[in-house]
């Protein structure tokens, strides 16, 4: 019953989402012959937005009701639960999966767009209309493939006893949150769409639609850096290599997006406080959105090689790149008819905030570029008959490359004046920086780091200091949030790039096949290793390792790392255990029993590596209180309006 | 365009009109190269041009402690041996290693070489993945691989015993193809 109820409510919405495209295309029509105001049918297009979010609301909710009972009458809760799954995990069941996550991607970007309907009056209606029937296209795609290609509510005959279980590297809390994480990221973008198109086709590309797009941009990129930074811990601690961050296609079409969204969050800043950058803005609404979808293709079409295997059918490879080439190939068409008559910005000298933020959107792109270049070469070569994978050796001094040159302007940016400045004039606010610089280069020399971590040691320091130097003399009381934010999103850039060159330069590693009762040194840290035991739990059985840690000459303590056998499905996965202290990480993984009653410990000393993660979330929380800076802005906006037009009511005009 | 004139302060961003449409011929490339990856039924084979040709004279230094490194003397024993290319940040070498260590389970005599690696990344990966290898030389700056017409990681070479490339394998070797390449070793001697 509830899976039928869903099916309806599916279908229901991408009726209305026919319906908007349909009479926003039409009313737009009407609007431009100059015949009257499109009347009904641009009167319906906002309801019928809202409607149809309700209703994949309605769908996605079905959905995570039949994954909470276990219906097994259901195809798709039988190919990814079990009975014996915990709760969290029947729930994160239902978008860790291909179907159930394109249903929670539509739900999202038609919640997303009901929301703009109901709330976004700034822009012009015609704009607005053009909008949502964009909106209403990339929707519709998606509908189609739901219910044409992967239609997540079929049932199934005969109802088998039990699920086949979920994938047991995905039974892990950070995984019930990193893809819906990532997924709210990629529609935020996909709003940011919506309003380039709009714009292209009215051309009305000014203050207005940026200050209306760039929530949409900022929440988006929050949720990008939010979900980044929790994807890069749960293969740091679950995967169990130690690493976190492998360059892995799947990495890289996930960072992709979050690159474009950076540079359209800071050129959307010029659009919206200078009226500069129009046509840039709107290609990079269009690029940033082109790397969700691109990256999702890469994700679940398999065609390339990736940790993350388990998300891979190549039969909806073909659907996903057919979506792709329909939304984003229209969209580039437009923009190529469009943006030359997109009339000129403002201009602006070289040396001014507007100058910083083009070359920090012009580093941004070209890391952009190299990372995409990196992640197909491997398809490249293959289509010449070479498989061959890059790794590395090519993306880091690659990316750092533009990298570098980029936080040294991330310095000098904030403090300069829009339009036309000179750098005498903040020298005094840019010696802090020079000095805690220098003095990181000398100590970085006598420690002996080389290469790339003795760039980033230099430089972390460096970026700390000078990303405050904008609260110079300013009331920390009266300080806007959006000002806040982007200094705390600057001074994360700089705790999180301390702590991967960090634990480049100093991470210890120990290999060793111990006896029981053998203790191993690794860095600070004593090791013993007082036994082996079995254990259980809901759905696996493990052998655990009994440690016993001492940091230097401190207490005692315990660590047990697992190595997992799960039965359904059939999977050995090994779960880390980790301790962590102010200064950093110790890493323990237990390996496979070796000969003479040995047993393989791998064990790191990370020092300050959660650094990384913490300034990934630093990032995302300037972010947030730049996003809600803006918000409560809009908020007061709104009220004021609404009070104006009760008052007009009530005098009767 | 009748904005003020060019002030040699101030960049100009306007962009001739045919480079709008260079996002959109970007993409399209972009798409055709995905549709060929899609479309494309199995691997074939590429014939080497080093095939038939003796190894060059190379020695590399030990990759990790336990294992001495590679020399081209090493190869030329009068045995055939396997030499497969890898490093531990490759991902389809991962893949790969089941069938590495299936193969000297089988009697075949490996010999590695490790392509810009580290030997801390190392010794984990063969930790991780086993160790098959008799010896491992590091090519920190890809000179033997690229000398030997290796082009990316992984590939497997079969050398005779006389210090001659016999066969080239492409990519990760897949369990299917495990009796080829033993068939392809077995000739070689």
């Amino acid at each position: 019953m509830l899976a039928e109820l869903g099916l309806a409510a599916l279908w229901l919405a991408a009726a209305l989402a026919g319906l908007q495209l349909i009479a926003g295309a039409l009313a737009l029509v009407s609007f431009n012959k100059g015949v009257g105001d499109g009347g009904t049918l641009a009167g319906i297009v906002r309801p019928v937005a809202v409607v149809q979010g309700l209703l994949a609301a309605c769908a996605l909710i079905a959905l995570m009701g039949l994954f909470a009972q276990t219906d097994l009458s259901v195809k798709l809760v039988v190919e990814n639960s079990h009975s014996a799954k915990p709760m969290i995990y029947k729930l994160a069941g239902t978008w860790g999966n291909h179907e159930g996550s394109m249903l929670l991607w539509v739900t999202v970007m038609g919640l997303a767009g009901g929301f703009v309907a109901l709330v976004e009056r700034r822009l012009p209606e015609p704009t607005m209309l053009a909008t949502l029937a964009g909106q209403a296209f990339v929707s519709l795609g998606f509908y189609g493939f739901l219910l044409i290609a992967s239609n997540p509510f079929a049932r199934m005959s005969p109802v088998p006893a039990e699920g086949q279980g979920l994938n047991p590297l995905l039974q892990d809390p950070g995984l019930a949150f990193h893809p819906p994480t990532l997924y709210l990221g990629y529609v935020g973008l996909s709003i940011a769409f919506s309003f380039a198109i709009g714009a292209l086709v009215t051309r009305e590309v000014g203050p207005a639609f940026a200050r209306a797009m760039r929530p949409w941009v900022l929440g988006a990129w929050v949720f990008l850096t939010l979900g980044i930074t929790a994807g890069s811990y749960w293969a740091y601690y679950d995967l169990g290599w130690g690493g976190w961050w492998f360059w892995d296609p799947v990495e890289n079409a996930s960072l992709m997006p979050w690159l474009a969204a950076t540079a359209l969050l800071h050129s959307c800043g010029v659009l919206a406080a200078r009226n500069a950058l129009r046509a840039w803005t709107i290609m990079l609404g269009v690029i940033a959105f082109s790397m969700s979808m691109i990256g999702t293709f890469l994700v679940r079409s398999g065609i390339l090689t990736s940790v993350h295997a388990f998300a891979v059918d190549p039969r909806r490879g073909s659907f996903i790149l057919m979506l792709l080439a329909i939304n984003i190939g229209s969209a580039l068409v437009l923009f190529a008819l469009r943006a030359g008559t997109v009339t000129e910005g403002e201009r602006f000298a070289v040396t001014s905030r507007e100058g910083a933020l083009v070359f920090n959107n012009v580093m941004l792109s070209s890391i952009l570029g190299i990372v995409l270049i990196g992640t197909l070469y491997p398809l490249v070569t293959e289509a010449f008959g070479q498989k061959v994978s890059v790794g590395p050796p090519y993306f880091n001094p690659m990316a750092s490359l533009f990298f570098v040159p980029m936080v040294l302007v991330l310095m000098v940016g904030p403090l300069l004046r829009w339009r036309r400045d000179k750098l005498i004039r903040v020298r005094s606010l840019l010696l802090p920086g020079l000095v805690i610089g220098l003095a990181a280069a000398g100590l970085a020399l006598w420690l002996g780091v080389k290469g790339l971590p003795y760039i980033g040691l230099v430089l972390a320091p460096a970026i700390a200091v000078a990303s405050l130097m904008p609260l110079k003399g300013r009331n920390l009381r009266r300080l806007p949030l959006p000002v806040a934010g982007m200094v705390i999103a600057h001074f994360g850039v700089a705790v999180a790039l301390f702590g991967m060159a960090c634990d480049s330069a100093f991470s210890t590693e120990k290999l060793i096949a111990a006896h029981v009762g053998e203790v191993v040194a690794v860095g600070p840290w004593h090791v013993t290793l007082a036994g082996v035991e079995p254990v259980a739990g809901a759905n696996w059985t493990a052998l655990e390792a009994q440690l016993r840690v001492r940091y230097q000459d401190g207490d005692v303590f315990a660590m047990t790392p697992q190595a997992r056998s799960f039965w359904a499905p059939q999977q050995n996965t090994t779960v880390s255990a980790l301790h962590t202290r102010w200064n950093g990480q110790l890493y323990t993984v237990l390996g496979e029993q070796a000969d003479g009653g040995r047993w393989q410990l791998r064990l790191w000393w990370k020092p300050f590596v959660p650094m990384i993660w913490l300034g990934g979330a630093l990032i995302g929380l300037g972010g947030a209180l730049a996003l809600l800076g803006r918000l409560l802005a809009d908020l007061k906006r709104i009220v004021v309006r609404d009070k104006i037009a009760y008052r007009r009511m009530r005098q009767g005009r | 365009m009748t904005g003020p004139e060019a002030n040699p302060a101030e960049p100009d961003l306007r962009v001739a009109r045919w480079a709008m449409w260079l996002p959109l011929g970007l993409f399209l490339s972009f798409v055709l190269l995905v549709v060929g990856g899609l479309l494309r039924p199995a691997d074939h084979d590429v014939p080497s041009r080093m095939i038939g040709q003796p190894l060059p004279q190379f020695a590399l230094r030990a990759a990790v402690p336990d294992r001495p490194g590679l020399a081209r003397a090493d190869l030329a024993t009068g045995k055939p041996h396997l030499l497969n290319i890898f490093a531990s940040w490759c991902i389809p070498c991962a893949v790969e290693s089941p069938q590495i260590d299936a193969l000297a389970g089988q009697g075949a005599e490996i010999d590695g070489i490790a392509i810009r690696d580290h030997s801390d990344d190392l010794a984990a990966y063969l930790a991780r993945n086993g160790n098959p290898y008799s010896r491992i030389g590091a090519d920190d700056v890809s000179a033997v691989q690229l000398a030997i017409g290796s082009s990316g990681v992984p590939e497997t070479f079969v050398i005779d015993g006389k210090g001659v490339i016999r066969y080239q394998h492409i990519g990760d070797i897949r369990a299917e193809e495990i009796p080829a390449i033993l068939a392809k070793l077995r000739e070689a001697s």
